[in-house]
């Protein structure tokens, strides 16, 4: 009896040792990136709650293992058998029966907060995602804007509607703590209620490829008056590119997501950088030169495999794009002032 | 080095190699025919490379010998039942044997080179994360036609994959070892199935690795399309090593399950079995029945790149996420083929060493059928963020945190045992204990995947990584080291050092919990899966610094142990008794074993644990055991 008094009390003990040990890491009253999503609340709560309960079944089952290996242990000298019993069935029945229990409370728990992080506000503000590798896209269907971030309003829904244009690739800010794939073929809805506001990144949580690890993008939540504002502004440069072929053209870039992979200040990436290209020598893959005129980027462009530039990766990575050819003199006449 | 060329393996390696070009050579033949491009980057084209690794693998199988017998057989030609052993040493295990034991070692033997290889894999990309940016996987590096950031990808992969098949490989040896000798029988049901089941791995082995030469594959061992549709040909080296890997798995749980149901010895009914071979039962019914889904999602990628049949493409009306269904409809049930072995072992060795019943027999015994049954229904967990039907995902999560019950009852049975024992701890029962305790945290990390709505926020970071880690080892890896450091007297009749057992232990357990915790730790903070860098903003610098110091804690351990494997098999001490006072029949006979197992058959008279009752037996061996002929 004594035994089992001893080792209740060790239960408690490491319990809540267990629990304080969490807490301390910051990891017990939520997932430690701050909240910055009303969804995020009821997830963190249902994991916290799984913290409660988990350091009691870890304490449960080391308590009495760590006690034994001690006061059980076979001393010097010691001989003989330990204590014959081989079993009791209503102590099995008892811990098949208490998990089950926990099991039924935690799945309608799951299955709750769930829905909390699914409700649907009619009003919710609709952005189209587009992600490719390795670059995300955003439009705003009611302004015509195209973007490289994405800028979300603070305490308003917003339903992401995504699409891949290659892979799987998945939609993850940890801040809001919902994740979604984007599946190539089918459209699927991202939810979420921003609440704080703040700079975030969306990373790409699915394997993609070689650059997956890069696949990220600023994520901007905003006041509501300096969200109006990045809209306002973003009109007019809208506005104001699609007067001119180079304008279009680079809306085109971004659009289509060639920027990701092609810098147009020189930085290293998956592909080429535009910056100086237009005029230039281009060394390909099988050691000869061409000279990057008109010709040879609507070829890049159409046939990303006809000439590959020395150094990257043969068959190229390049998605085929079918663009215009007034859409490939647009992006011409955009790479031409990149000097 | 002439008895290693005249070996079986080099023989299969060597015939490999030459089928492999006959098959690439005959494609390429037929499309100077047909006037298509006769080579690519890698040489031969895909079509080329993908018949190739198929008929050189077949070719390894006849040209090691595991099928004479079978061919011998075909063309009206006797062979002898029994097959005398033709050699000794080392070469018994590079040539075809039939004897369970032998082909049991060389399954470990092989497992061990895995773990090898896979750790060494792991050692080179946790090296380049120990600080964020690019440390020596850069970008202008070139290797096999691979920059830095790909050849992570593919030792990632490979990492992933190398590892499972080397956990299936190592199951298999202990299984084939053990069980056996656990029933009585001279040898499993199908001796040339077994040696079959045994070599089959051997090229797929090759084909996996062959992988990384070949332009490799960034697509995890998940192998998910699309992005395995477009990746190098790598990819389908891959495809076809997991294929023809899993012949070996289902021929060999086909052959475990019909050992077992036939071959018991008298007495032995179903509640008198060692509890380790009701784990192989559980175990072989998931592999023979789950692993064909993973060679058919495979196979269908394989078919969709070689011939344009789009059933992943959404392009020609294919679906992406069809393929994680079947992918993952065997690769869940998968994880419990690998725990459930570890979790007999620990369940098999307990009451040995606390001296005690194990407690509540009958529930460990169906608990672990249990296990097996839930693990069919619960493979849509991993694909909660997947895009699939939204409100399955409460189904699966009922089903899924079902899994806790059964794997309770294995936890409270095993504290139930160790209660009021008489607990020795040498490095077998160091194991044990280790493997019950790491195995609790990856148990207890699970739920917290399983509620779906945390699991948004969990899915595809390290928390995962931490939480398959802490299962994987705490179900086979700590438990395969148990049983190695308990049945190695029986195999060589000396045993391994206790005091470098002991450093194995001291040095790997606290490496690996503080690893798995760091894991677990910055998957919450943002650290996404299989990225080869990371954000510095995230602040997880010193968080992967301590991460890879543990990982090669872990590394260290391991080559102690190899070391102490390897060195104990000629100068360990002698140990051909009883070494742990074990009721178990394989202990009662002198080590190590004779070759064709028990001189005398036993019979069962009591329970297999009943250690602590006076004047209790197990078995009876029909008159006082010979000392064994064939030392």
């Amino acid at each position: 009896m004594r035994h089992f008094v001893a080792v209740g009390i060790w239960v408690i003990v490491l319990a809540v040792l267990t629990y304080a040990g969490i807490n301390a890491s910051g990891l017990a009253t939520q997932m430690n990136p701050v909240v910055a999503s009303t969804q995020a609340v009821s997830i963190d709560s249902l994991w916290h709650g799984e913290m409660v309960v988990l350091s009691f079944l870890f304490a449960l089952i080391v308590a009495p293992i760590t006690y034994s290996l001690v006061v059980f242990r076979r001393r010097k000298g010691e001989t003989g058998e330990g204590v014959h019993f081989e079993g009791n069935t209503s102590l099995e029945i008892g811990w098949t029966v208490a998990p089950l229990v926990l099991v039924v409370v935690f799945a309608y728990w799951g299955a709750y907060s769930l829905g909390e992080t699914r409700r649907v506000d009619p009003n919710a503000l609709v952005i189209n995602v587009k992600a490719q590798q390795f670059t995300w896209t955003f439009e705003y269907p009611e302004y015509g804007i195209i973007s490289k971030e994405l800028h979300l309003p603070v305490n308003q829904q917003v339903v992401l509607k995504m699409q891949s244009a290659d892979v799987i690739h998945s939609f993850w800010v940890p801040e809001f703590r919902v994740k979604q794939d984007v599946v190539p073929g089918r459209v699927t809805e991202y939810r979420i209620t921003p609440s704080l506001v703040g700079d975030y990144k969306v990373r790409c949580s699915e394997l993609c490829g070689t650059s997956h690890a890069y696949m990220e993008s600023p994520v901007i939540v905003n006041e509501i008056a300096d969200y109006d504002a990045w809209i306002a502004e973003q009109k007019v440069i809208a506005e104001e590119a699609g007067k001119t072929p180079e304008g279009q053209g680079q809306l085109l870039t971004v659009k289509n997501g060639c920027v990701g992979c092609h810098s147009i200040d020189g930085t290293p990436l998956t592909g080429p950088t535009w910056l100086n290209l237009y005029g230039a020598e281009v060394e390909l893959t099988d050691g000869t030169t061409v000279l990057a005129d008109d010709a040879y980027i609507a070829q890049s462009i159409l046939e990303p495999n006809a000439a590959v530039v020395k150094d990257y990766p043969s068959p190229s990575l390049m998605p085929v794009f079918a663009l215009t050819d007034e859409d490939i003199a647009n992006i011409t006449a955009y790479i031409k002032t990149l000097k | 080095m002439k008895r290693f060329s005249s070996s079986a393996l080099a023989h299969g390696l060597l015939w490999q190699l030459i089928g492999t070009l006959f098959g690439a050579g005959l494609i390429t033949g037929i499309r100077a025919i047909m006037g298509l491009e006769l080579t690519a980057k890698f040489f031969f084209t895909e079509p080329a490379w993908v018949l190739g690794g198929f008929i050189g693998a077949i070719s390894f199988l006849f040209g090691s010998g595991v099928t004479s017998d079978w061919v011998k057989w075909a063309r009206g030609i006797d062979t002898p039942e029994h097959h005398e052993e033709h050699y000794s040493g080392w070469e018994k295990f590079v040539n075809v044997s039939l004897d369970h034991k032998v082909i049991g070692i060389q399954y470990t033997i092989v497992a061990l080179a895995l773990i090898c290889i896979g750790g060494t894999f792991a050692m080179i990309f946790r090296t380049e994360l120990a600080a964020s940016q690019l440390q020596f996987l850069t970008t202008d590096l070139n290797l096999f036609g691979q920059n830095g950031p790909q050849i992570y990808n593919t030792l990632m992969s490979l990492h992933g994959m190398i590892m499972i098949v080397s956990i299936l490989l190592g199951i298999s040896g202990i299984i084939n070892y053990v069980v056996p000798l656990l029933l009585g029988a001279q040898d499993m049901a199908f001796p040339r199935l077994n040696a079959f089941s045994f070599w089959i791995a051997v090229p797929a082995a090759v084909l996996l690795l062959s992988s990384l030469v070949l332009g490799g594959f960034d697509t995890g061992w998940t192998g998910y399309p699309p992005l395995s549709s477009r990746a190098p040909v790598g990819v389908q080296m891959f495809f076809m090593g997991v294929f023809v890997a899993g012949w070996s798995s289902i021929l060999g749980s086909l052959n475990v399950i019909v050992t077992v149901l036939r071959m018991r010895a008298k007495g032995m009914n179903a509640m008198r079995m060692p509890i380790f071979v009701w784990a192989a039962i559980a175990t072989s019914i998931i592999a023979m029945t789950a692993t064909q889904f993973i060679g058919l999602a495979f196979q269908l990628v394989l078919f969709q790149r070689l011939l344009g049949m789009g059933f992943f493409d959404p392009a020609k009306g294919g679906n992406p996420v069809l393929f994680q269904h079947l992918f993952w409809f065997y690769s869940h049930p998968a994880v419990y083929v690998f725990i459930l072995p570890g979790l007999g072992v620990i369940s098999e060795l307990l009451p040995v060493f606390v001296r005690k019943p194990l407690f509540g027999y009958r529930w460990i015994a169906m608990s672990s059928l249990g296990i097996a049954l839930v693990g069919f229904v619960v493979w849509a967990h991993h694909m909660f963020t997947s895009g699939m039907n939204e409100y399955l995902r409460v189904p699966f999560m009922y089903s899924t945190l079902l899994v806790a019950i059964p794997t309770g009852v294995k936890f409270f049975s095993w504290v139930a045992t160790i209660w009021q024992g008489k607990i020795t701890t040498p490095t077998p029962m160091l194991f044990v204990l280790g493997g019950i305790i790491v195995f609790l945290l990856g148990g207890l990390s699970g739920p917290p995947n399983a509620t779906v709505s945390t699991d948004l926020h969990l899915h595809d970071t390290y928390f995962i990584v931490g939480h398959f880690h802490d299962t994987i080892f705490g179900g086979f890896v700590f438990p395969f080291f148990a049983a190695l450091y308990y049945w190695f007297p029986k195999a060589t009749g000396r045993r391994m050092n206790e005091t470098l057992g002991k450093i194995h232990f001291w040095l790997m357990t606290p490496s690996f919990l503080i690893m798995t915790f760091g894991m677990m730790y910055v998957g919450l903070l943002g650290m996404r899966r299989r990225i080869v860098d990371y954000d510095p903003a995230l602040g997880l610098d010193t968080s992967h610094l301590v991460l890879t110091i543990c990982g090669f804690g872990i590394a260290i351990s391991v080559a102690i142990f190899l070391y102490n494997f390897f060195n104990s098999i000629k100068n360990g001490e002698k140990a051909e008794g009883n070494l742990w006072n074990s009721r178990s029949p394989e202990w009662q006979v002198p080590s190590p074993m004779p070759m064709h197992n028990y001189d005398q058959p036993f019979e069962v008279v009591g329970e297999p644990y009943d250690y602590g009752l006076e004047g209790s037996q197990y078995v009876k061996f029909s008159s006082a055991p010979a000392k064994s002929k064939h030392k």
